[in-house]
């Protein structure tokens, strides 16, 4: 537990990507199974302790400390693990041997909330400071120290030198502490079976667009649907629908999950029916439908009649036993388009090509798109094959420029992580009427990022100097500074006073220069809602 | 019969000491001021007159110029008397060089200000004493439980192996001018760490004082004119400003390590781009101020600058009697 802890430091401290990779991969390397096993699944989210939540830490820390104390400890150091591992009594007398990480993994598998309390004290008191952090991060699964799974792959692939695209895909089919395929990489043993179950394979993503213009001979547009990206698999009778992130969210589409029956791989755009997005027939409702059906495990019928799900497709990976990724994309795109029309036609249907001219076209075409909801554009290069990541100069997202709005300050809360102790959480609002004639601010939305480390700087300042008020954590300030707030779309919501709900909102500009009185209205936000 | 303390009276820019119209540590310029020792936050020029340690006039001078107009000087243990009968004692403080603690008598009433102050063993200054009074006004830099400064030799240990980890490169330390910067070199001398030591420019007529003073740093060069190749494995001081500056372009890919109590809380390092934090700090951690508190066991504890509202808890859990001062120009100052 002592290595992992001291990886772990020094990932916090190393801003470098390199130097990350270089700490990792030798840790890797150098660790014996299954330790490494589980800290790679650790450092990547991959554990899951169900009897140990934040909340079993505060009770702990509820015993041993102050409330008051702990409080301002921990608004001050800005992370519960954290202020906890600087908090715990030290035992009285000698400290028993540290445990190992696959110890540690295994006991608190084996707790339960009944036991959790007891387990994790006798753990921590058998860690020194460095330790109780490393413990407490693990045992909550809430590391964010900027190591994406993407990194950790490109560091095991460093570690054994060996293909990260064989990482990624490998990795997949397997759990935690992975040592099929630590034996694969390190000891040459054959790599894991991949062809056989419903496996997710990496996304391939773009780059923002930030050339003037691109030659469409080279580059094909499709449009930009404003839902979720999602993976269809579908092998030996088995189908599973991946999110972005790989997570199997099959059992929350139920219907599309069930509509494939053709032995592929697919990648698209989960939507849900209305009459928003791409035409009258056909067509999407809004992201705002949509978000009612995420994050949902089980699905009512009255949700599956009245906002039923559908993909729209972009590509074909697999189909039968055949890997398309290393094709062309028009070659694959040719292989979409002839196996679309064999899928259920309700819960498939085929992302358009755009048939713009030129670039000055697809750029008219682009700044009508706002009416139509879609998000904005994809350029794909002609020839690019199926990579996982982002890949330069072969796929990139154009989207539509956002819509703005000016707001004023209202409220502030302390960011966390590498923004604890700043002010960095603002609660802005607009007027319900003539300021001028005694109309007051309503919060329209909240945003913690825009700004550059300078502004933040600027606006932690102002938040201090201009406080009126203090609920726990959050400031009232003095409601004199005005954003510019720019914002993908806003839509009407009846859970927020002010009646609307905007999607991305972030602080485009500061306007020291405007006074608040004359920030926007109110129904001036109203009249941008989409839907 | 006046009020208890009532000729002690907490304004905005310092403590007033209101028969002797003389002020502890003012933001301001005044008529007499009591400076407890050199940091910028405390002892501000253009006072008619200074009243301090002879060590902390003499860092005044370096920092200011001459002290134009008058200065008293008071050796650790002398008692000066002030306008309306008041005394000042200065009573070592073991902050840096020179620091004191000052105690005030008036009316039968003993007020001990004490400025900054911690409870290690320093190299560099003679210990804190604790001394008995009615009042105690202490500082709470660090007044929260998570601060627990560390035994400084973990600390140094931590840099020496820094260094010998990565020879090519070099352990760039950043740390206060005044006292911090000192008592780290001082401290590695007593790790018997024998190597030249550069520093950066602005530290060294600082540790020419104090080693006129008689505290000894070892062989100390500055860093300018030594060719980047030559710094390899070198063990380089600058301010903490320079850490991320572009004068350290000049240095051999350093490491970049911060002498602080801040260092405590990783995010706080991760903020500064600190790759090694060592936690060192002059001031007292939350153990030694509470610790002192029950030593020097006050009628009454005022609180200052820093987070005075988990000391005032503590005050409150220990059933004594404490308010906190709200005096401005403090600050978190890069310790």
């Amino acid at each position: 537990m002592e290595r992992f802890a001291a990886l772990l430091d020094a990932l916090v401290l190393t801003p470098s990507r390199n130097a990350k990779l270089a700490l990792l991969a030798a840790y890797l390397r150098e660790t014996p199974d299954p330790d490494r096993g589980w800290a790679l699944a650790a450092l990547t989210d991959g554990l899951d302790f169900p009897a140990v939540k934040a909340s079993l830490i505060r009770s702990l820390m509820a015993e041993r400390v102050d409330p008051v104390l702990w409080t301002l400890s921990r608004d001050y150091v800005g992370d519960t693990a954290e202020t906890a591992s600087l908090l715990w009594p030290e035992p009285l007398g000698e400290r028993l041997p540290a445990p190992t990480v696959a110890e540690v993994v295994e006991t608190l598998h084996a707790t339960t909330r009944t036991t959790a309390p007891a387990v994790l004290a006798d753990l921590l008191d058998r860690l020194d400071v460095n330790g109780r952090y490393a413990l407490l991060k693990l045992a909550t699964g809430a590391m964010r120290i900027g190591i994406s799974a993407r990194l950790a792959k490109v560091a095991f692939a460093q570690a054994f030198s060996v293909n990260v695209e064989d990482v990624e895909e490998y990795w997949h089919g397997q759990s935690p502490p992975y040592t099929p395929l630590f034996d694969w990489a390190a000891n040459g043993a054959p790599p894991p079976r991949t062809d056989l179950l419903p496996l997710f394979r990496p996304f391939m993503l773009a780059h923002p667009l930030e050339a003037e213009s691109l030659d469409l001979s080279e580059y094909a547009a499709e449009w930009k649907w404003d839902g979720i990206r999602v993976q269809i698999v579908h092998v030996a009778g088995e189908t599973r629908v991946y999110s972005r992130s790989g997570d199997d969210i099959s059992t929350t589409f139920p219907e599309v999950t069930a509509a494939l029956t053709t032995p592929c791989v697919l990648d698209g755009e989960l939507l849900v029916r209305g009459a928003h997005q791409g035409g009258e027939t056909g067509g999407a409702a809004s992201f705002n439908a949509l978000q009612q059906r995420l994050g949902r495990k089980t699905v009512s019928k009255a949700m599956l009649t009245d906002s039923p799900a559908f993909v729209r497709l972009y590509d074909l990976l697999i189909e039968d036993k055949e890997d398309l990724r290393e094709w062309a994309w028009e070659q694959r795109r040719a292989r979409l388009e002839a196996l679309v029309p064999r899928l259920d036609a309700t819960r498939f249907d085929i992302s358009q090509v755009i048939p713009a001219k030129d670039f000055d076209d697809l750029a008219e075409i682009r700044s009508r798109a706002r009416d139509e909801a879609i998000e904005g554009v994809m350029l794909k290069r002609r020839d690019s094959p199926y990579v996982a990541g982002r890949r330069t100069g072969l796929w990139y997202k154009w989207k539509r420029d956002p819509l703005l709005i000016d707001c004023v300050l209202m409220y502030a809360q302390r960011g966390s992580g590498k923004r604890s102790s700043f002010y960095s959480d603002f609660t802005f609002g607009c007027w319900n009427g003539d300021p001028d004639s005694g109309a007051e601010l309503l919060p329209v939305g909240k945003a913690y990022f825009g700004f550059t480390d300078e502004e933040l700087k600027f606006l932690d300042r102002h938040v201090r100097q201009h406080t009126v008020g203090k609920f726990g954590p959050v400031r009232e300030t003095d409601k004199s500074l005005v954003f510019e707030v720019a914002f993908d779309s806003v839509h009407a919501s009846k859970r927020h006073k002010s009646g609307v709900a905007m999607r991305f909102p972030r602080i485009s500009r500061i306007r020291t220069d405007k006074p608040a009185h004359e920030a926007d209205r109110l129904e001036t936000l109203k009249a941008m809602i989409a839907d | 019969m006046a009020a208890p303390f009532s000729w002690l009276k907490p304004e905005p820019y310092g403590l007033h000491v209101v028969p002797a119209d003389a002020w502890v540590d003012p933001a301001r310029p005044v008529d007499t001021a009591l400076v407890t020792h050199g940091h910028a936050d405390h002892a501000r020029g253009g006072h008619r007159l200074t009243v301090a340690t002879p060590e902390t006039l003499a860092i005044m001078a370096l920092r200011y110029g001459v002290l134009e107009t008058g200065s008293t000087s008071v050796a650790y243990g002398e008692t000066v008397i002030l306008k309306g009968g008041v005394r000042a004692t200065y009573v070592p403080a073991g902050h840096v060089l020179g620091s004191a603690q000052i105690l005030l008598e008036h009316a039968g009433e003993r007020v001990i200000v004490t400025g900054d102050y911690k409870r290690r063993a320093d190299p560099t200054c003679p210990p804190f004493e604790v001394t008995p009074c009615d009042v105690f006004v202490t500082e709470a830099t660090f007044g929260l439980p998570v601060f627990r400064h560390p035994p400084i030799a973990e600390e140094m240990a931590k840099l020496l192996t820094a260094r010998q980890n990565d020879q090519g490169r070099c352990v760039l330390v950043g740390a206060y001018a005044l006292g911090k910067a000192q008592r780290v070199i001082a401290e590695l001398r007593a790790a018997g760490f024998t190597d030249t030591i550069r520093l950066h420019g602005a530290m060294e007529r600082m540790c020419r004082l104090y080693e006129d003073h008689g505290v000894d740093l070892g062989d100390l060069q500055p860093v300018a004119g030594v060719p980047k190749a030559a710094l390899a494995n070198s063990i380089v001081i600058c301010p903490p400003a320079a850490l991320n500056d572009r004068w350290s372009r000049r240095l051999p890919d350093p490491i970049t390590a911060m002498a602080s109590g801040w260092m405590r809380v990783r995010q706080r390092a991760r903020q500064r781009g600190v790759e090694l934090p060592l936690i060192i700090s002059d001031h007292a951690d939350w153990d030694e101020l509470t610790q002192t508190i029950t030593q020097v066991n006050p009628t009454e504890t005022w609180v200052t600058h820093g987070r005075e509202e988990a000391l005032l808890r503590w005050c409150e859990l220990t059933q004594r009697k404490a308010r906190a001062l709200a005096l401005v120009g403090y600050e978190d100052e890069d310790d």
